[in-house]
């Protein structure tokens, strides 16, 4: 059981976030009015993308100084993780875009970016599945996600910086810290960004113990 | 260092040279592909629509101009050559080549593309600048994907499912900043934008020359 307290922890944060994040008091403001609670969905689920995807990346390049395996699954499982919750980020963006900006898809430099990220690790997937040799397949894949990681930080962090975007918190927009004036949404945030990280490293947990069994059932 | 990157660069456009196959085929594709768009639209006076068609047509050329550059030379020869140089140095040169290349194409686009389907540039000078620093970019990402293409199982299509999203984000700084040449803004605004991608240019470099080492070894 000592073992496992993350798992409780994840569930309890999680648990929290959905109840607190539904029913909690949240600061009223014009349009944006209760589609606000969508930052605790939305905004945490990409934290904890984006926290996987430095996972993968961490462990591409520690695949290719150290040419273990075992990073190399960590790699992989983690980006198909952070994949998952960048597929419930992009979802729960366009249902707030539509009670907001009216449309469920509008063409901004954050939503674009955030299309081809999902794009370029599906291409990461495929580029894994046309190798069958398990160490040429590591350092071929791990090459290009590190090599799209670098791209992708330049398209979703400088450029909708420098030209206009309508996402909060881009092109001149207020973030959310600007609303927050007596702190109840970073009440929910912090906790909800912990929880969804931690549901995604249980995933990856089972899913590479799960890879292992299979592993040990196929050499036999 | 810069010896060995001489030679191989040199041995590159002795290979073109000799063959000429990869440049009068790229320049057919282009030149075709803009009297196609010509007998379709006859004129486009949309300025939007005028630099994303240009720019497609580019890319496309692109993709299809260095998917080869790692195909021509079989397994051995590449051997020889990573076990004789720097591997580092191997892409560097793959880069320079491609880039010339590239920028060539762009031209010859840009003559064709003004001739059959009319010049909206009102700067010019800017556009073309960005016409080769858009080459540049384009020929040193390509040149990496490339590589990593041609180790995976090389199906002609997966230079393009690799390389296509990743390139999402030069090209729409590349395709903002020939619009604001286009409308003939100045320097001050579009200035940002060159830098951006002078800097994506680095940034692609330096990967190339670091990762590069790790994809030939088996």
């Amino acid at each position: 059981m000592k073992k496992h307290w993350w798992k409780v922890l994840s569930g309890c944060l999680l648990l929290y976030t959905v109840i607190i994040g539904f029913l909690g008091d949240v600061p009223e403001m014009a349009i944006l009015n209760e589609t606000i609670r969508n930052l605790y969905f939305h905004v945490t689920m990409w934290f904890a993308m984006m926290i996987l995807l430095i996972v993968s990346l961490v462990n591409s390049i520690k695949y290719l100084g150290s040419s273990e395996l075992q990073a190399d699954v960590l790699a992989e499982e983690s980006a198909r993780v952070a994949m998952l919750f960048g597929i419930l980020g992009l979802l729960t963006g366009m249902i707030w875009a539509k009670y907001t900006w009216g449309a469920w898809w509008v063409n901004d430099v954050q939503l674009n970016g955030a299309a081809a990220t999902m794009l370029v690790y599906a291409a990461y997937f495929l580029l894994r599945n046309s190798m069958d040799d398990e160490q040429k397949r590591a350092r071929i894949s791990a090459v290009y996600s590190i090599f799209a990681f670098a791209m992708m930080v330049v398209f979703i962090i400088i450029l909708p910086r420098m030209t206009d975007s309508l996402h909060p918190g881009k092109g001149g927009n207020p973030g959310f810290s600007s609303y927050d004036l007596d702190h109840r949404l970073r009440l929910v945030f912090y906790p909800a960004v912990i929880g969804w990280t931690l549901l995604g490293v249980w995933m990856m947990n089972l899913k590479i113990r799960l890879r292992k069994l299979q592993h040990s059932v196929d050499s036999k | 260092m810069v010896q060995e990157l001489f030679y191989l660069v040199a041995k590159e456009f002795q290979l073109e040279w000799r063959q000429k196959s990869v440049i009068t085929g790229i320049l057919i594709y282009v030149i075709s592909t803009v009297f196609i768009c010509y007998l379709t639209f006859r004129q486009v006076i949309d300025i939007p629509t005028w630099n994303a068609l240009f720019w497609i047509i580019m890319v496309f050329a692109a993709v299809n101009a260095v998917a080869r550059s790692f195909m021509q030379e079989n397994r051995g020869v590449q051997l020889y050559y990573y076990t004789l140089l720097n591997p580092a140095m191997v892409i560097i040169s793959k880069i320079i080549y491609n880039t010339t290349l590239l920028m060539i194409v762009a031209l010859v686009n840009f003559l064709f593309y003004s001739l059959f389907l009319g010049n909206e540039v009102s700067d010019t000078r800017m556009f073309i600048f960005g016409l080769l620093l858009g080459s540049a970019c384009l020929a040193a990402t390509l040149t990496l994907i490339s590589a990593v293409a041609s180790r995976a199982n090389s199906s002609p299509s997966m230079m393009a499912i690799l390389s296509f999203p990743i390139l999402i984000p030069m090209l729409m700084t590349i395709m903002r900043f020939s619009k604001n040449a286009i409308d003939g803004i100045g320097w001050v605004i579009n200035g940002n934008y060159a830098l951006v991608l002078i800097a994506l240019f680095g940034m692609v470099v330096t990967l190339s020359y670091l990762l590069f080492p790790y994809l030939w070894r088996d």
